[in-house]
């Protein structure tokens, strides 16, 4: 198996190619066949990169580097000092006026390397998670001792906002904003409560974090409660998760007996107590007011909304509810300040982010990396490439409640804000990569019947738009579609997404939408011609019977 | 267990365990340690665990450490193992099957020799 | 259906789980949990148990709680059954991620080894075939639960072999 440590992309547009793009191509098949990289280096061709007047251009992943236009002379400097060395050719780079939008992110992150940067997991995989000296070690309780001895409460929300840490459950809202209702609002008590409901498919972060590092958490809430002046929290953690919980429960009683915990913590004044809840198995309990019904022991619906939690939380009382890995990056922050974290990632995103890399791809895990990488990076350099080298066909990103990136739109960076405008989900960060043996309307089917049985019923467009959009996606997936589906389905995702009452319903019809955006074809071919493409649909058993 | 009142506290029993780190370290402490992650468990790791134990029980090497970490964010290469003997790097071995932990602990922990057999060939968390 | 489990254990267990978990409406999911755990299910005659044990705690506080309230919570979680189950109970992981890692055909050897569709139990009672959503180890998927055994990477081969397992 190959391991890919640099990719070399080349336009080839109908004006790179006028330009000698193929020769550049093979120039650079031969060079690093000549300096014995093959096996460490992929050659692709892209479409145009948006380089009027510097064409060919060539893209060094993972650096990032642009260079153009590009001769055959050109080659065996870049593979030479580039590919062999590792130094950026100065005097051969692009000029960045007019870059195609889509890689205009390059700018900022020429020369930086999308290095795996850890701060959300720099203890999990390293440290004994049933250890408190473990985690001590490796300054684990040094930002609660921080915060409790040398700051205030509003020195530390202050320095949270300052960070610009971004929620990382999937809506991205400022952590320390969140903070600060909560804060600002009268009422007592207060409650701080920590969102592990990972249940979002192909998402396991969470659950690695609680797992490999549960004293991050602990000391992360420990944290809030100081902040907004509350005196108890409480862990949601999934009922699929009993070896989190295992570890959550073992690490509060540790904490505890080291006075790290419970009252008089740090010797001061202020006490917090935690107390651990596992789910029963539902997806909509990661929704945020729905996890607070469940607390209070009823059904898990989500309230309306306005009032938010900030101020009618848990027992109407005001509640700050954080995902675990937002809490998993406070204590580096409140330890290292505001301003470290800030040079992470990018300005309007900043930190890290965890994705799960799931799928077809030869290594499936877990990376924490700056805001910024993109789809193509994330495939061949941390997933090393495809599996059985087949075809890069779509990613789905953040989850089943996620977008569908098709293969050519993958050279956008993965940061809240790139993803916004490009109308993609960066959500939870799962990142499920499919090949060309993937038939879209299959995946469209297997996700939406996820919807029909996780959807909770409480309002109608969810609970029959999900039944009626898996109906009609069956449908087509035997065959027995219709062209006015497009229409039918279009009308109803739409009306779930404007109408729903929580996210489950708003998003459930987001990779449908996506998929009927990029695959068309692929789908119509179900409908007229009553072939699945890939040869993965039911459509020739029922054939048969018929 | 006298509780921690203060920062200093804090440095002076984080200090306590890097002492105590050192000294296990430089007596040549062989500690073998399973990534206990569920994935790692869906993999197979508990068997792993069980077979770890018992070869350290079967060869006698009544000083080495058996223990856990989470998981590395290798899964694909699940189950893991890691052995880090003294002062030495840390190896990790990935796809480890039973029959596999008896090479581990015969050719490296007792012999010294790496098996690159099961050696990842990425660092945990890899960077490029 | 025979009641399972006689009315008496029942409320003696009621009685048990509660006096640990506490009388209170925001322990209902953990009493439910463990009952689900102790019996395999949530037996009808469960809930108006813990409703008498709730209301005898709060009456000061005129605290009401119906059955019905309890019915739908016991309802609506997926981890909660409302039936006898099978001795042993699979749990499969439907969702995208073990779908496109080759879930299907995992699945599809499950029904055919075992006989069953999804949501049946064997009629000796040794298997209930379960889907399940999601479970959060989709880096080693397709993957599958036999009672609290979670099986990662399963390939069709490997599915008798893993079912020999269980008696």
């Amino acid at each position: 198996m190959k391991i890919i440590r640099s990719m070399v992309l080349v336009s080839a547009d109908d004006e790179s190619l006028a330009r000698g793009a193929q020769d550049v191509f093979h120039a650079f098949l031969e060079e690093i066949d000549e300096f014995g990289l093959s096996d460490q280096i992929t050659v692709t061709t892209i479409r145009d990169a948006g380089m009027h007047g510097e064409k060919p251009t060539v893209i060094v992943y993972p650096d990032a580097a642009v260079y153009g236009p590009v001769t055959v002379e050109d080659v065996h400097t870049i593979v030479e000092e580039h590919l062999h060395k590792g130094n950026i050719v100065p005097g051969l780079l692009a000029m960045m006026r007019e870059m195609a939008p889509e890689i205009g992110w390059m700018r900022g992150r020429r020369g930086a390397l999308p290095v795996q940067k850890r701060i959300v997991l720099e203890r999990a995989g390293v440290v004994n998670p049933a250890s408190i000296e473990d985690y001590i070690l490796y300054d684990g309780y040094q930002a609660l001792g921080k915060a409790l001895t040398k700051m205030t409460p509003a020195e530390v929300i202050a320095e949270v906002e300052k960070s610009g840490l971004q929620g990382r459950g999937g809506a991205g809202f400022p952590t320390g904003r969140k903070w600060s209702f909560v804060a600002a609002t009268p009422g007592s008590p207060k409650y701080v409560i920590c969102n592990a409901d990972e249940s979002e498919p192909g998402t396991f972060k969470d659950r690695l974090i609680i797992e490999g590092d549960p004293f991050s958490i602990i000391e992360a809430m420990t944290i809030a409660g100081y902040a907004i002046n509350a005196h108890e929290g409480f862990i949601y953690i999934r009922g699929e998760y009993p070896l989190a919980y295992k570890r959550i429960e073992h690490a509060i009683a540790e904490a505890e007996k080291h006075g790290m915990l419970g009252e008089h913590i740090f010797g001061t004044d202020f006490s917090f107590h935690i107390h651990p809840h596992a789910g029963a198995g539902a997806y909509i309990c990661g929704e945020e007011t729905a996890l607070i019904e469940s607390l209070e022991g009823k059904r898990g619906m989500p309230r309306a909304r306005p009032p938010y939690p900030t101020t009618y939380g848990l027992y109407g009382k005001p509640t700050v509810v954080n995902n675990v890995e937002t809490l998993a990056s406070m204590p580096a922050i409140i330890r290292n300040g505001a301003m470290w974290y800030r040079e992470v990632g990018s300005p309007k995103s900043t930190g890290t982010k965890v994705y799960t890399i799931l799928g077809n791809v030869n290594f499936t895990g877990v990376i924490e990396a700056p805001m910024g990488i993109t789809l193509r990076e994330v495939i061949d350099i941390y997933g090393k490439g495809m599996k059985n080298d087949k075809a890069l066909k779509l990613v789905q990103t953040g989850g089943s409640s996620g977008t569908i990136v098709p293969a050519s739109l993958q050279d956008t960076p993965l940061d809240f804000d790139a993803f916004r405008n490009a109308g993609v989900s960066l959500g939870s960060g799962a990142l499920l990569v499919c090949d060309e043996d993937t038939c879209v309307v299959d995946l469209a089917k297997v996700i939406l019947r996820f919807f029909r049985n996780e959807c909770c019923g409480k309002c109608t467009p969810c609970r029959i738009g999900t039944l009626r959009l898996y109906e009609i996606i069956s449908q087509i997936s035997e065959g027995r579609g219709s062209l006015d589906d497009f229409d039918l389905m279009q009308k109803i995702s739409e009306a779930m997404s404007e109408v729903s009452n929580c996210g489950l319903g708003q998003t459930a019809a987001t990779a449908l939408r996506d998929i009927l955006k990029y695959f068309r074809a692929e789908v119509e071919a179900h409908i007229v011609d009553h072939v699945c493409p890939t040869g993965v649909c039911p459509i020739k058993e029922l054939a048969a019977v018929a | 267990m006298k509780k921690i009142q203060s920062l200093e506290d804090l440095k002076k029993f984080r200090e306590q365990i890097i002492e105590e780190k050192r000294r296990k370290a430089s007596a040549g402490k062989v500690e073998l340690i399973v990534t206990l992650g569920s994935c790692g468990i869906a993999a197979g790791a508990l068997d792993v665990l069980q077979a770890v134990k018992a070869q350290v029980k079967a060869d006698h090497l009544d000083g080495a450490v058996v223990s856990e970490t989470g998981c590395i964010g290798l899964c694909h290469h699940e189950p893991i193992l890691e052995v880090v003997i003294g002062d030495q790097p840390k190896v990790t071995y990935g796809r480890v099957t039973v029959d596999a932990v008896k090479r581990i602990v015969r050719e490296h922990v007792l012999d010294g020799k790496v098996v690159e057999d099961y050696v990842i060939d990425a660092t945990p968390f890899p960077t490029i | 259906m025979e009641p399972e489990v006689k009315d008496l254990d029942i409320a003696s267990l009621v009685t048990k789980v509660m006096d640990e978990l506490g009388s209170t409406r925001d322990a209902v999911i953990p009493i439910l949990s463990e009952i689900n755990r102790a019996l395999g299910y949530i037996p009808a005659a469960a809930l108006p148990e813990i409703r008498r044990h709730i209301q005898a705690q709060q009456k000061q506080e005129g605290v009401f709680v119906a059955d019905s309230h309890l019915y739908s919570a016991a309802s609506f979680y997926q981890m909660f059954s409302l039936e006898p189950l099978g001795r042993h109970v699979i749990r499969f992981c439907e969702s995208a991620p073990c779908h496109v890692e080759g879930g299907r055909e995992v699945f599809d050897t499950l029904q055919r080894e075992l006989g069953l569709q999804p949501g049946e139990t064997s009629a000796d009672r040794k298997w209930s075939l379960l889907t399940t959503s999601c479970i959060g180890v989709c880096s080693v998927g397709p993957v599958f639960l036999v009672d609290d055994d979670l099986y990662g990477n399963v390939t069709p081969e490997r599915v008798p072999e893993i079912l020999a397992k269980y008696q």
